[in-house]
């Protein structure tokens, strides 16, 4: 299941704009990451895949700066992840954007540029034309004029990503941005991804807990079980001897009219609610 | 013509030196909550603000009882309060109510307290009332420079913090990690709350402190999409609530045989609530007729088209 799109992507990918290395962390006395090691290369779709409570979203935050991790080190564009910068664009899981919220979408998109800064913005040219530019990159002109609170769950997505964009970040985190969406919805949202990532070269790293959506943009997976995590391409990572590994318990890999199901084997015991947990969410994509 | 400006403008009313002194504190109390009680809608804070305002009431109520100015009462002890209320835990969502529950408890007590205290030493007969219910026109001349000053500071504080604020209001996530100081935002926005909070308090009276705050805010945010229009507009609501209960107040003087005026707050808080009534009329049309748009198909070929390039 490659995609023929991750050639021209992987020679460019020389310098890496993410790198973690060895990340532990413990949450009141609980190991919720352990030695975990990836690196993101410039442009590169990375799906961060694994079930919920694999601590995807705490990775996340470490990746982010806000959280400290118990050991080891995370590097943004080579530079220590200790200091939040705009090169990493954020969008969290779960932004519930409340209707009676007096702000539209462009609004929104234009509080990306400079939030952070103290002070009151003043409107101009070049922010309208900037957000003009970030809103028709994610197709929602349409809606610049909408309260956000007023949009779709995929519309909200759109701009929610827009405004993560326009700093111009090098790094696009997103957190189960297919959580709340439909199916379509969904597919939009990951196709959008995919072209932003060629063709203003953004490193886009998205968390779910369901692969078969993102194979067919995917460069990279970084599959998160257990605390443990394991990265490569879709071919190298979804096996079903690597998965046992992360698991640490046999898991079988199926595939099905080109989908992937990860089913726990059948002589483990301990794996049984895994089953179900996969056979659902397999069933769902 | 004559008798129509006369009947609306009862003589003596643009003469009165208490009217002009409460028009000037009234207009700049009023633009302070404008501003304040857009974010404290929007973020969700309304209770908070009202936690204040008992707050501000035992503060007002302290100082009756020491003598003090009832204004330095009202913003000292709101401010007071604001950081105990940032302590406890007003920015988890889920710490909030509790944080705004203790914080208003407590100052409810010790308002009992010192109105009791008052009252019972006898040097104040009508204190009490005064504190919880207010009544600009019985605001000192001299206390316009401290009401000019704190209304500015209020203000510059908002100023200084609106982008992360806002940021902040729309997700305390996304503000983080953009590396805003979310609990220095949160406290600059409690600091602005309690003194708007304090102001009002003078104005109408602690009780009444929130309608104030909460009111011309909320209607101007059900007229508008942005936030700055919001602002503009909940500035201008709550002045011309403030003049226009200032007017009927004055007015009132006249109405019964007894020549005893009503409460100037109660006209005042009666403007505010009217006007967000009137300000549901639109907003409710518009949601009817509302049509809902349908978001055009995307072609299937759209998804495919990316693995083929």
């Amino acid at each position: 299941m490659t995609t023929m799109t991750a050639q021209p992507r992987a020679e460019a990918a020389a310098t890496d704009v993410l790198a973690v290395e060895d990340v532990s962390v413990s949450l009141a006395g609980r190991q919720i990451l352990d030695d975990v090691c990836f690196t993101v290369g410039a442009g590169q779709f990375t799906g961060l895949i694994g079930p919920n409570g694999a601590g995807k979203t705490t990775l996340l935050r470490v990746i982010l700066g806000l959280q400290r991790p118990s050991s080891g080190t995370v590097t943004v564009l080579r530079r220590d992840r200790s200091r939040r910068s705009t090169a990493v664009g954020y969008v969290p899981q779960k932004v519930l954007l409340d209707p009676d919220l007096p702000m539209r979408a462009c609004d929104l998109v234009a509080l990306g540029i400079d939030g952070h800064r103290f002070g009151i913005p003043l409107p101009s040219k070049r922010r309208a034309e900037l957000v003009r530019e970030m809103l028709h990159a994610v197709d929602a002109e349409r809606f610049a004029g909408t309260r956000v609170g007023n949009l779709s769950g995929g519309e909200q997505q759109r701009v929610l990503i827009a405004h993560a964009l326009i700093s111009r970040p090098r790094l696009l985190l997103l957190d189960e941005p297919l959580a709340n969406l439909d199916l379509r919805s969904g597919q939009e949202i990951i196709a959008l991804l995919a072209k932003i990532a060629t063709e203003q070269r953004v490193a886009v790293l998205l968390s779910a807990h369901e692969v078969n959506p993102l194979l067919p943009v995917m460069d990279r997976v970084v599959y998160l079980a257990a605390g443990h995590a394991a990265s490569g391409t879709t071919q190298e990572v979804i096996q079903a001897d690597v998965l046992s590994k992360l698991y640490g318990h046999h898991v079988d890999v199926l595939h099905v009219h080109g989908r992937v199901l990860v089913v726990a084997g059948a002589a483990s015991g301990p794996g049984e609610d895994l089953t179900a947990d996969h056979a659902v969410e397999a069933g769902s994509g | 013509m004559h008798q129509l400006w006369t009947w609306v403008f009862e003589p003596g009313f643009f003469t009165s030196s208490p009217v002009h002194v409460a028009a000037g504190i009234g207009g700049a109390v009023a633009v302070v909550c404008g501003v304040t009680g857009v974010f404290t809608v929007m973020r969700g804070q309304s209770f908070g603000g009202h936690a204040l305002g008992d707050v501000s009431a035992a503060g007002g109520s302290g100082a009756l009882l020491a003598g003090l100015s009832p204004l330095l009462g009202f913003v000292g002890l709101g401010i007071v309060g604001a950081g105990a209320m940032d302590l406890i835990g007003v920015r988890r969502v889920r710490g909030r109510d509790l944080a705004t529950g203790i914080v208003l408890g407590a100052a409810i007590g010790l308002s009992a307290l010192f109105l009791y205290l008052a009252t019972y030493t006898g040097a104040t007969s009508g204190g009490p009332q005064q504190i919880l219910f207010g009544s600009i026109f019985t605001v000192t001349p001299g206390t316009l420079p401290a009401v000019m000053g704190l209304s500015l500071l209020a203000l510059a504080v908002l100023a200084v913090a609106w982008r992360p604020l806002l940021l902040d209001t729309v997700s305390p996530d996304i503000a983080a990690a953009r590396g805003v100081r979310v609990r220095l935002t949160g406290l600059l926005y409690m600091l602005a709350l309690a003194i708007s909070v304090g102001l009002s308090s003078l104005a109408v009276g602690a009780i009444l402190s929130t309608a104030l705050l909460i009111g011309p805010a909320a209607t101007a945010l059900r007229l508008t999409k942005r936030v700055g229009w919001a602002v503009a507009a909940a500035c201008l609501i709550g002045v011309a609530a403030t003049w226009l209960g200032i007017l009927l107040a004055y007015d009132s003087y006249d109405w019964g045989p007894s020549h005893q005026g009503l409460p100037v707050s109660f006209f005042i808080v009666a403007v505010v609530f009217a006007a967000y009534l009137l300000a549901g009329i639109p907003a409710a049309r518009a949601t009817r007729h509302q049509p809902v748009a349908a978001p055009p198909a995307v072609p299937p070929g759209e998804l495919d088209s990316r693995v083929a390039a």
